[in-house]
């Protein structure tokens, strides 16, 4: 039994490790993720992964913002404390549109990146989960978990006929960064 | 895909030979990576002279209060109010160029987006530093939050664009720093990927632990997305409101309805002025030809001479509404604007925001770098009169000519100005030493696609129209970075 964890396939082109892609699922190579120094369109749907929610979030959060600064407008200036200015309604419904749209913008902002990082696990002082260094600056990286019964010489070589540069079988599943 | 050739018609994003993803990289973080240079350190330390002015003449006025300014009962809103919305318009186009372009599927943006947005952070911290400093007693500034108090609770003024302001400039803050930062994450990650020791462990907290997965790229691409819709009408309505600070007054000079257009596109001409200032030094200076072409420029120059021109239509539709309106009072205010005592600020105004950037019509000239750059200076000097001539020489001359009086600025006024814009130049240059100052992960994305050396192939390999073709050639002889002589028997 080999210790190899993760078999990593680095591709210095994205059509290329597009290519890789198509050759492992055909082959029935199940792919752990995928890592790359930009985002790639169209890996999505090769690897099923469904569409973000993120954008229900951020309407939820959108129509949250606004109702709390509307309600909190309407409760100061009509209930609590309304003030007659020369006669006019004290519920002036154009004045509290602009503090509303703000709120509403800044709810979904807010509402939605936080989402966002919560989500993808993203806070500062996370340890990054790195399995090949070069993936944030000019490698393509297909990694894929060596536990499968599939031998690790046939994945190789798919790799490399799909033009892997290099294909690395990692005993960590994680790049150290003690 | 990645590969997907676009028309050879359109100019190359990326110029030069043999760039790849590694070079992008290896550019991009040259100053990031290496100690600075001479120049820079000249910048800074000029920059840092004018922050420390800044923080003095602050003191001054904190310490001695608001009658070390030149304000009088007449003039009571003079050069903190004008720095204060010059600030403001100015930050308008980093988000014009992350959020509206993005919007547009521009591409261009990609390359200048980064440094724009920094752009619009520091202008809105310049901005904000003003309205905390003309409360004389900055401390004050609670009072513009709706907070339960022991009067009653006696609320703040929801009617007031003054309040909306307030919530108007600290979303637009936030937001945009939440965009800008979000960004950055990848370009971080890459830097930490590289670095060592400390400073890897510093990249690496400010990193959030990103890695470029396939699901944190999906989501990341929505939340940009979705940032870029809610910030277009965002900034839009951030100048509609400080427009509105002054539209809303019974003031005659102010009291129009064409303010909020006027300003927002004021706004974009002089934000646009001041990215193209700053650019057209970091591209020499940082080595980013390559990336910041004169294509970038080009582009910047016709949205600058847009604009310029819209502002323009707007002046003159202000004085043509005056006249029309029979209004004595509005008709005066601008009579007194043109040909008063301040007749310089008006026409100072007029020439540099309506005049000059017409030149931008002959190609000659938006295509040269030198003369940009001046021309940039200019719109940002005739913005800075736009408002100081909608401010002052609105209210110096009063309802009643016993109290119509002159403003002259203090030594504190000028050195709080001059010092905001040392503040404004320091944070920039400590923003190009630490993070990078070019969009990485999005440059890299038209490598394969908008790149000179790729639009090069598809000709080599005769997949292109020739007509075509030479459309495209012509197209580069404008840029400075394109090596003329390699498409000369083509």
């Amino acid at each position: 039994m080999s210790s190899t964890k993760y078999i990593l396939g680095v591709f210095d082109d994205p059509d290329d490790m597009m290519h890789g892609i198509d050759k492992l699922q055909k082959n029935s190579v199940p792919i752990y993720d995928v890592y790359t120094p930009m985002p790639i369109h169209g890996i999505e749907a090769k690897l099923n992964i469904k569409d973000s929610r993120l954008g229900y979030a951020a309407f939820m959060f959108g129509c949250l913002g606004g109702t709390i600064m509307f309600s909190m407008v309407y409760y100061m200036l009509v209930h609590d404390w309304p003030i007659n200015i020369g006669g006019k309604n004290f519920f002036a419904i154009p004045d509290f549109i602009p503090v509303t749209f703000e709120w509403t913008v800044l709810w979904t902002s807010f509402g939605m990146t936080f989402t966002f990082f919560f989500a993808s696990h993203l806070f500062p002082g996370r340890a990054p989960r790195v399995m090949d260094l070069r993936a944030t600056d000019d490698k393509f990286v297909i990694a894929i978990n060596a536990k499968g019964s599939i031998p690790h010489d046939d994945i190789t070589n798919l790799l490399k006929e799909a033009g892997a540069t290099e294909v690395k079988h990692n005993d960590r599943k994680y790049v150290s960064y003690e | 895909m990645a590969s997907h050739s676009e028309s050879i018609i359109r100019e190359p994003l990326i110029t030069g030979k043999d760039i790849t993803y590694a070079k992008i990289t290896n550019d991009v973080l040259r100053p990031v990576e290496n100690m600075p240079g001479k120049a820079w350190w000249i910048g800074f330390s000029v920059a840092s002279l004018g922050a420390s002015l800044w923080v003095f003449a602050i003191s001054w006025t904190f310490w001695f209060g608001l009658g070390e300014w030149g304000l009088n009962k007449t003039v009571g809103w003079a050069w903190d109010i004008t720095g204060f919305v010059w600030w403001v318009g100015i930050g308008h186009a980093g988000t014009l160029i992350s959020a509206v372009l993005l919007l547009f599927r521009q591409n261009w943006r990609n390359s200048i987006n980064r440094s724009a947005e920094a752009m619009t952070i520091f202008a809105v911290i310049c901005a904000a530093t003003y309205i905390a400093a003309h409360m004389g007693r900055p401390w004050m500034a609670v009072y513009s939050l709706p907070l339960p108090n022991q009067y009653g609770s006696l609320w703040v003024n929801w009617n007031s664009p003054l309040i909306w302001d307030v919530f108007a400039i600290s979303t637009y803050f936030s937001v945009s720093l939440v965009f800008w930062y979000t960004g950055l994450l990848p370009d971080i990650a890459t830097i930490r990927d590289r670095a060592q020791g400390i400073r890897r462990r510093i990249y690496s907290v400010l990193s959030f632990g990103w890695t470029g997965s396939v699901k944190t790229w999906q989501r990341f691409e929505t939340v940009s997305l979705i940032l870029a819709g809610v910030s277009t009408p965002l900034v839009l309505s951030v100048h509609t409101i400080v427009s509105m600070d002054f539209a809303t007054s019974l003031e005659p000079g102010w009291h129009t309805t064409i303010f909020p257009p006027y300003f927002v596109a004021g706004a974009i001409f002089s934000g646009f002025a001041m990215v193209q200032t700053l650019l057209l030094i970091a591209r020499k200076v940082l080595g980013l030809e390559n990336y910041i072409t004169m294509f970038h420029i080009e582009s910047m120059n016709k949205i600058i001479m847009l604009t310029g021109s819209i502002v323009g239509v707007a002046y003159l539709t202000e004085l043509f509404i005056a006249f029309y309106s029979q209004n004595e009072y509005e008709q005066y205010a601008f009579a007194n604007r043109i040909a008063g005592p301040y007749w310089w600020a008006y026409w100072s105004m007029m020439t540099c925001n309506v005049i000059t950037p017409q030149l931008f019509w002959f190609k000659k000239i938006r295509t040269n770098i030198p003369l940009s750059w001046v021309l940039s200076i200019v719109v940002n000097i005739g913005m800075w009169f736009e408002r100081f001539v909608i401010i002052v020489t609105s209210l110096h001359r009063d309802f009643i000519p016993s109290s119509w009086a002159m403003f002259y600025p203090t030594w504190v006024d000028v050195s709080v100005f001059i010092g905001s814009i040392g503040v404004f130049f320091t944070m920039f240059l400590l923003f190009i030493r630490v993070l990078p100052s070019v969009a990485m992960a999005e440059v890299k994305l038209l490598l394969k696609s908008s790149s000179e050396q790729a639009k090069k192939k598809l000709m080599d390999e005769g997949h292109v129209v020739p007509a075509e073709a030479e459309f495209y050639i012509a197209s580069l002889e404008k840029f400075d970075s394109v090596e003329q002589s390699e498409y000369l028997k083509a």
